[in-house]
């Protein structure tokens, strides 16, 4: 720091430019405004590096990965990264977590809406508001519970209901059933199935409760019984909301982790009965593998982690857009 | 069930309609021929007989109504049972996830339960407690509440007073994708950080993870509750001469306290009850450790996973996961109503 330094700093007082005229003329900028204009464009903004960052350190930890693995990492059916040289793909995990988050879906949506539906056109009034609230605390019960409650009390329950599947529709071969404990992806669909419901529920009962009341009224006086209402008039309203709650929970679906860990019993294969024990998620193969992984297996999980997270990227941003798109059209919002 | 179709109303208007009761005799003759036939058959699963019932009061109904009212009536009457049935289908798991947590949590909750660490107790002994747990827990929570709130709820501060144009888009974008980052994800990136510069597990790690997945949360709730402030007033105070930053922290954000403070809490609830990356980041711990920068520490819901997944069966260790899981749940509760109720006293007085 010498003085010549002092000296050089100022430099001759610019003209000011097009644009600082421009924020001369919105209004005197104090430097409390700018600081806090700067505070919270910076917090903003540090959303935006997080989610690079995310993105970009899973990229990088997941190309030394695959650059180390021996086997196509989309197509090989194994996990071994303690072979030299490792082999591990992801297709069992792409295979599971597809398998179990559509089981969820297909039990889900439809239970769900038929919820939203009641709560909002079938309930009597002095019981929908407690039940929806009941819904809305069911939302917040963290997944390690559900987990736990999957594991110690479902899956003795679905015994039963195994042995029945097996016998009556044994011959399509998805289920068949030879007897292990039912800690398979049918268990977990439904199980995923359960947890995924508030969510979807709430945000359809959202969407019905918007539905324009003076079309009901009018099909209503026309004769139209209570489903015709809702056939004619809700549904179709509501039918992109409904679109997007549903992605929204595919999207949790997807990422659950610690309920799938729980409740499955692993195994590296595909299988194609829904009822016998085996296969994998990509959440719980992280969770349940990370325990003895080495440093490579641990950068193989961090790669199988990237996949999962571009899946529920695109899932999550294609729910939201539906939505953005509906709220321009429908000028509820405004 | 015969008895519903013989009792018809004659009337002039309207078309011949089942009795007001109708629904609930059907409900109840297919509940018991449900038992009869799961009893008949030999099959003891209690999912069985709900579905068989179920199915049956869908069909039963369909027949009656489809005879005495017509096809139109029958099928708003299949409708209506349908809704009523799934509804039920729904209640049944989460009444089951209620009780057997409340039930079986109860039995070795206690105080000894609340103030001691598992220090020296094996996985599969009776005895033991989560007063590390909590300690984790609350420490890992408080740390990413003290990170996300403030980022979160300036975040929000500059898409509703500041944000235009094309940054403000992104961001309000990235804020939702961002809700829906599955948090072993969250865990991963912070991993792959950790792997970088070579460090153990310690709880602050998982606070940032935890961090990450609250942000979102409290952006959009505070969003939400910001919005609801109306104009005139930051106009008003505006008008007087005073400067937006002033109005904001004077004006804007006490009108809007109490939501502010409720989606907060509502946020802490969601991450309180999150494993996934506590599991990568924080390793769990059976001793006390009540520094978050240092070492492995333990946390409610990890507690949980170690005590179901390390018991090798034993039932002294699924007791202590039940009533870790009691309380935990009974945590997230009590935040949830508490945030709830804040909002509700907080609200926006409508007129005077």
């Amino acid at each position: 720091m010498d003085t010549t330094q002092i000296t050089d700093a100022p430099p001759p007082t610019p003209q000011p430019t097009v644009a600082e005229q421009k924020r001369a003329a919105r209004g005197a900028t104090r430097p409390g405004d700018r600081i806090f204009l700067g505070l919270s464009r910076g917090s903003g903004i540090l959303l935006l590096v997080i989610m690079a960052a995310i993105a970009g350190f899973l990229t990088y930890r997941a190309s030394i990965a695959i650059s180390k693995d021996d086997a196509n990492f989309f197509t090989t059916f194994e996990w071994n990264t303690q072979l030299i040289p490792p082999k591990f793909g992801i297709a069992v995990l792409v295979f599971g977590t597809i398998v179990s988050s559509i089981i969820a879906m297909a039990i889900a949506v439809p239970i769900a809406v038929a919820i939203a539906l009641f709560l909002t056109h079938y309930a009597p009034r002095r019981l929908s508001g407690p039940i929806a609230y009941v819904i809305d605390l069911l939302a917040a019960v963290p997944s390690i519970v559900y987990g736990l409650w999957g594991a110690l009390i479902l899956v003795p329950h679905m015994n039963g209901l195994y042995g029945w599947l097996d016998d009556y529709l044994g011959w399509t071969g998805i289920f068949t059933w030879q007897g292990g404990a039912p800690r398979s992806m049918l268990t977990v669909g439904i199980l995923l199935a359960i947890m995924i419901l508030p969510i979807i529920t709430n945000v359809s009962r959202e969407v019905f409760r918007q539905a324009p009341q003076m079309i009901e009224e009018a099909a209503l006086a026309l004769g139209a019984t209570r489903w015709e209402v809702i056939r004619m008039a809700v549904i179709p309203f509501g039918r992109s909301g409904v679109i997007s709650a549903s992605m929204l929970g595919l999207g949790r679906a997807l990422g659950e982790t610690m309920a799938v860990a729980t409740v499955l019993s692993p195994t590296f294969d595909i299988q194609a009965s829904l009822l016998d024990p085996g296969g994998g998620t990509f959440a719980q193969n992280i969770a349940s593998k990370f325990g003895e992984a080495s440093e490579t297996g641990r950068d193989a999980l961090i790669a199988s982690g990237l996949v999962l997270f571009v899946i529920t990227l695109l899932v999550n941003g294609a729910a939201r857009m539906i939505i953005a798109r509906r709220k321009e059209y429908s000028g509820a919002n405004a | 069930m015969s008895t519903a179709i013989t009792e018809k109303r004659p009337s002039t208007l309207r078309g011949a309609s089942l009795p007001k009761w109708s629904p609930y005799a059907i409900a109840a003759g297919s509940v018991a021929l449900g038992l009869g036939i799961s009893a008949a058959a030999g099959l003891d699963s209690s999912i069985q007989w709900v579905l068989i019932a179920g199915l049956l009061f869908v069909l039963g109904t369909y027949a009656i109504a489809a005879r005495v009212e017509g096809r139109r009536q029958a099928k708003d009457r299949v409708a209506t049972a349908l809704v009523w049935v799934a509804f039920l289908l729904a209640v049944v798991p989460l009444v089951s996830l209620v009780w057997s947590t409340v039930s079986r949590g109860v039995k070795v909750l206690d105080i000894y339960f609340l103030t001691h660490s598992m220090g020296l107790v094996a996985d599969s002994e009776p005895g033991g407690g989560i007063y590390h747990a909590i300690i984790g827990s609350l420490e890992q929570v408080g740390l990413a509440t003290l990170i996300a709130a403030p980022i979160g709820v300036l975040t929000a501060i500059y898409l509703v007073e500041y944000g235009r144009g094309k940054l403000a888009k992104a961001v309000t974008f990235f804020v939702d994708v961002m809700t829906g980052i599955p948090s072993i994800v969250a865990g991963l990136f912070i991993l792959s950080i950790m792997l970088m510069f070579d460090m153990q597990p310690f709880g602050f790690a998982g606070s940032l993870a935890l961090a990450i997945l609250m942000m979102p949360v409290v952006v959009r709730s505070t969003e939400e509750m910001l919005k609801l402030v109306p104009n005139e007033l930051r106009e008003a105070s505006l008008a007087l001469g005073i400067p937006k930053w002033r109005t904001i922290l004077k004006v804007v954000i006490p009108t809007s306290l109490g939501g502010i403070t409720t989606g907060i809490m509502l946020a802490i609830a969601r991450i309180a009850g999150e494993t996934a990356p506590v599991l990568l980041l924080v390793w769990g711990n059976s001793l006390i450790n009540s520094n978050p920068f240092e070492g492995a520490q333990q946390s409610l819901p990890l507690y949980i996973y170690q005590q179901y997944a390390n018991s090798a069966g034993s039932g002294a260790a699924y007791d202590r996961a039940w009533a870790a899981s009691l309380t935990l749940i009974a945590f997230v509760m009590i935040l949830n109503l508490v945030a709830r109720g804040i909002a509700r006293w907080k609200a926006p007085k409508t007129g005077r």
